[in-house]
């Protein structure tokens, strides 16, 4: 039954969500989140367990990149079926609602074709497996000097074509989409981690902490992780060009490290894993620096906020409770003002579940 | 100056909080219902599970110590005059107070049905009713729910959530009749009636009758002789002002307690607010206004503020799924000839614009947001129909991508 629930969606009302154990932190979320911060754990660093598993997917893994399937191929396909079968879930929740319907056959299509149909035949042709839906400084490397100045100088036209692609998404796109339609053109519409976040973490989403001691810490941490990859990245870049010199050594070590407190145990195990306790999005408000410079681009540079309906609010808290970045809405709602947080990613799941119609995403 | 507000709801809590904006008096909120504000409508959303009681409540506890207002959970037995006024309480020792407000709300309205006393028979108003509830849902399989007004939709939405079969009696001929025009009130009519509520329109409450085997209610009879099955009977007919307090402490009440417009009752330094208050034009008992009266009052204090003045007319709410707003007068009795009316295909989406003289005087949604600066500001400028008809689209709240409205 309490399975069911989770998969079987009831319709955008909310029913019984505190009670189920599921999704109010009962024994049947904290098991799931141990087995999903098991999972990660052996993805990362403990992947023999797995070799059974990966090589059922052999026949596809041949099919698609044409050759075995190892762990990261066992992880990226049970990602994208994730996203796929709770995504079709999303889209049967909130069928009345054409923004989530929109959005979420959006992330459904940019995770199956961007973050794993076009990088395996990518693969497979022998070229470099690269991700179009992904930027610095959410995947730093991309703009490290080994892998950009390798692929702008290329004399293979689609490798060339993957430098400036990068270059262009991060310097110009980001900025510009940014400043029309706020962070939610990427954190809610494109995003790898936003699609499994809206999708698989959709009956989690109440779970974020809302308290103002919370809002703190996010601040904190999230542009703590900015900055240091910053400096991680202009390290590399130092070293880079000044082979000489004594940090040199350090830079791939810092990088080494970052990738793997961030990278994997932030993003992924904990990221992941604790969906069911703290909802979908601990890592993206947490952790990402993509989502922490969008956010600064947001709350500084952009048309997009979320606008009150003047006095109409009852403060009743069904936009605090389902926001899943945790952030108070019903605090501003409720003394008639717009929501300009650099955290909001978009979802617009507060202006549906409104009940008085309070809530509107504007780009003006 | 030390200042006690009685009652915690929304309008006694907003004074509190304007009053600390405004100055550095002393606050003290004594209330007795739940230790900290909440949100009373809200309450459904905690009986259909989409919410905890605790995300109710719009401000973190430790927000009063924060801000100075001392809050004390206790309830007001009498107010004295004692060279200042002093407040008994029920428990522990009374409290001194150079001004006093009443933020006291309201409470069921009943009409001494028989068997009104029956267990399984309750309100849905406070939060005593709320953890009622609970224990009257066990086992329950049939309930009735009288009176087709916003808190008696709201139980029965309730009800049908946790499984229970849900017959409604309504005294109009159909559902909100008495406030929306026909095509409306037909729309929720259906709409109620599609989600599985029984819908009894034009129909009244005759008596409430116990089981054979001891006190719990077993079946209701309505006006029209019908036995209805009832494990729990919500009586939603109504709230008026909660005087008892005001009235012990010879402060002049009617229906309400009486206040003039800067709400200042018939004792010096006693004022009055929110649903409790009765004004020369009435009672105005809805969550905006009591927050409006909040807010007006500590002028008032601090400031010596003027008279309180309503803004143009606005109401919301929600049947099961469908949405409602209003700016402005509706006439129940609204047609073609005084007002444009809109629908689409789905019979979930309608908007009316009334007028008079071509100018208009009202605007009406049901599943269409309208945002409520535009609607005002065109009832209050008295803008043409015409204009009105083609600016439209900047009315509309809906979320993006969402169907136009072509009224
Ligand atoms: C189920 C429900 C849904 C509603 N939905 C809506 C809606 O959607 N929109 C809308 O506009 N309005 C709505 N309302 C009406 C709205 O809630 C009220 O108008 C509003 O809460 C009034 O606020 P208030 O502060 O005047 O009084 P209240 O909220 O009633 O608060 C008064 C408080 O004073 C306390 N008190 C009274 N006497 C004493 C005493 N002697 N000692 C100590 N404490 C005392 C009471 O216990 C209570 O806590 C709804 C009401 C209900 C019941
Ligand atoms: S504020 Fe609203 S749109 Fe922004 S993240 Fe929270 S729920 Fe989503
Ligand atoms: S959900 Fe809507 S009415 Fe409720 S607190 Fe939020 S903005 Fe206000």
């Amino acid at each position: 039954m309490n399975y069911i629930e989770l998969t079987v969606p009831d319709s955008m009302r909310n029913h019984g969500t505190m009670w189920s154990r599921w999704k109010n932190r009962g024994v049947p979320a904290y098991l799931l989140a141990l087995v999903l911060t098991g999972f990660y754990v052996m993805v990362y660093w403990f992947p023999e367990p797995l070799a059974p598993l990966a090589s059922l997917l052999d026949p596809l893994a041949h099919l698609l990149r044409g050759s075995v399937a190892d762990r990261w191929f066992l992880y990226g396909t049970i990602y994208t079926v994730a996203v796929l079968v709770m995504g079709a879930r999303m889209l049967l929740r909130y069928r009345t609602q054409r923004y989530h319907v929109y959005r979420t056959l959006t992330l459904m299509t940019v995770q199956l074709m961007m973050s794993y149909l076009i990088p395996a035949l990518l693969a497979r042709m022998g070229s470099k497996e690269f991700y179009f839906s992904y930027f610095w400084p959410l995947k730093p490397e991309y703009l490290f000097p080994s892998n950009i100045s390798a692929l702008v100088q290329s004399d293979n036209g689609l490798l060339m074509f993957m430098g400036f692609w990068t270059i262009a998404m991060t310097v110009v796109a980001t900025p510009v989409l940014t400043y029309f339609y706020g962070k939610r053109w990427y954190c809610s519409w494109v995003c790898g981690c936003g699609a499994l976040a809206e999708t698989a973490g959709d009956p989690f989403r109440q779970n974020s902490d809302k308290t103002l001691a919370a809002w703190k810490i996010e601040r904190w941490m999230v542009h703590s992780v900015l900055a240091t990859i910053v400096a991680v990245t202009g390290l590399i870049w130092w070293a880079n060009i000044d082979p000489t010199s004594p940090i040199a050594p350090y830079a791939h070590e810092a990088n080494r490290v970052y990738g793997f407190l961030i990278g994997s145990v932030f993003s992924g195990v904990i990221g992941v894993g604790f969906y069911p306790l703290m909802g979908a999005r601990v890592w993206c408000r947490f952790g990402c620096p993509m989502a922490a410079v969008l956010g600064l681009l947001q709350k500084y540079a952009s048309r997009f906020r979320i606008t009150t309906n003047g006095s109409q609010c009852i403060s009743c808290g069904n936009c605090s409770t389902y926001c899943e970045m945790g952030i108070d809405v019903r605090a501003y709602a409720q003394r008639g003002e717009d929501i300009k947080r650099a955290s909001c990613v978009g979802c617009g799941v507060c202006a549906t579940v409104c009940p008085r119609g309070v809530l509107k995403l504007e780009n003006h | 100056m030390r200042i006690v507000i009685i009652g915690n709801g929304v309008a006694g809590i907003t004074a509190a909080r304007h009053l600390r904006k405004l100055s550095d008096h002393e606050i003290i909120v004594v209330s007795d219902e739940a230790p900290y504000h909440f949100s009373r409508p809200a309450m459904m959303y905690v009986s259909m599970g989409h919410m905890t009681f605790d995300n109710t409540k719009p401000y973190e506890d430790w927000f009063w110590k924060k801000n100075r207002i001392e809050v004390v959970h206790n309830k007001v037995r009498l107010i004295r005059k004692d060279g200042g006024l002093v407040i008994d309480l029920e428990s522990g020792p009374s409290i001194d107070a150079d001004v006093v407000i009443l933020a006291t709300g309201s409470e069921p309205a009943w009409y001494g049905w028989q068997g009104e006393h029956l267990p399984g028979v309750q309100g849905y108003v406070n939060k005593h009713d709320l953890d009622l509830l609970e224990r009257n849902l066990a086992g329950a399989r049939n309930a009735v729910v009288v009176g087709g007004g916003l808190i008696g939709i709201e139980a029965a939405e309730v009800l049908h959530s946790r499984g229970v079969h849900v017959a409604m009696l309504v005294r109009e001929p159909a559902f909100y009749r008495k406030v929306f025009p026909e095509e409306e009130s037909t729309m929720v009519t259906q709409h109620i009636s599609r989600q599985g509520i029984e819908l009894r329109c034009s129909t009244e409450l005759e008596k409430i009758v116990a089981g054979e085997n001891g006190g719990r209610v077993d079946h209701v009879i309505s006006s029209s002789g019908e036995h209805i099955q009832a494990d729990i009977v919500i009586l939603a007919t109504g709230v008026k002002p909660r005087i008892d307090l005001a009235r012990a402490s010879g402060v002049d009440v009617s229906r309400g307690i009486l206040v003039n417009d800067r709400f200042e009752t018939s004792i010096p330094n006693i004022y009055a607010i929110g649903d409790c208050a009765e004004f020369e034009t009435g009672v105005q008992q809805l969550w905006y206004t009591a927050r409006a009266h909040g807010e007006h009052v500590a002028r008032v204090i601090v400031e010596g503020a003027g008279p309180y003045v309503r803004g143009t007319y606005f109401n919301s709410a929600k049947f099961f799924d469908l949405e409602w707003q209003v700016y402005g007068v509706i006439p129940p009795e609204s047609d073609e000839s005084n007002s444009v009316y809109w629908s689409d295909d789905s019979s979930t989406r309608s908007v009316r614009i009334a007028q008079s003289n071509g100018v208009v005087s009202g605007v009406h949604g049901i599943g269409v947001r309208l945002r409520q600066e535009t609607c005002v500001h065109w009832i209050e400028n008295g803008t043409m129909i015409d204009v009105v008809r083609k600016q439209f689209q900047e009315a509309v709240f809906d979320p993006e991508f969402t169907r136009k409205v072509s009224v």
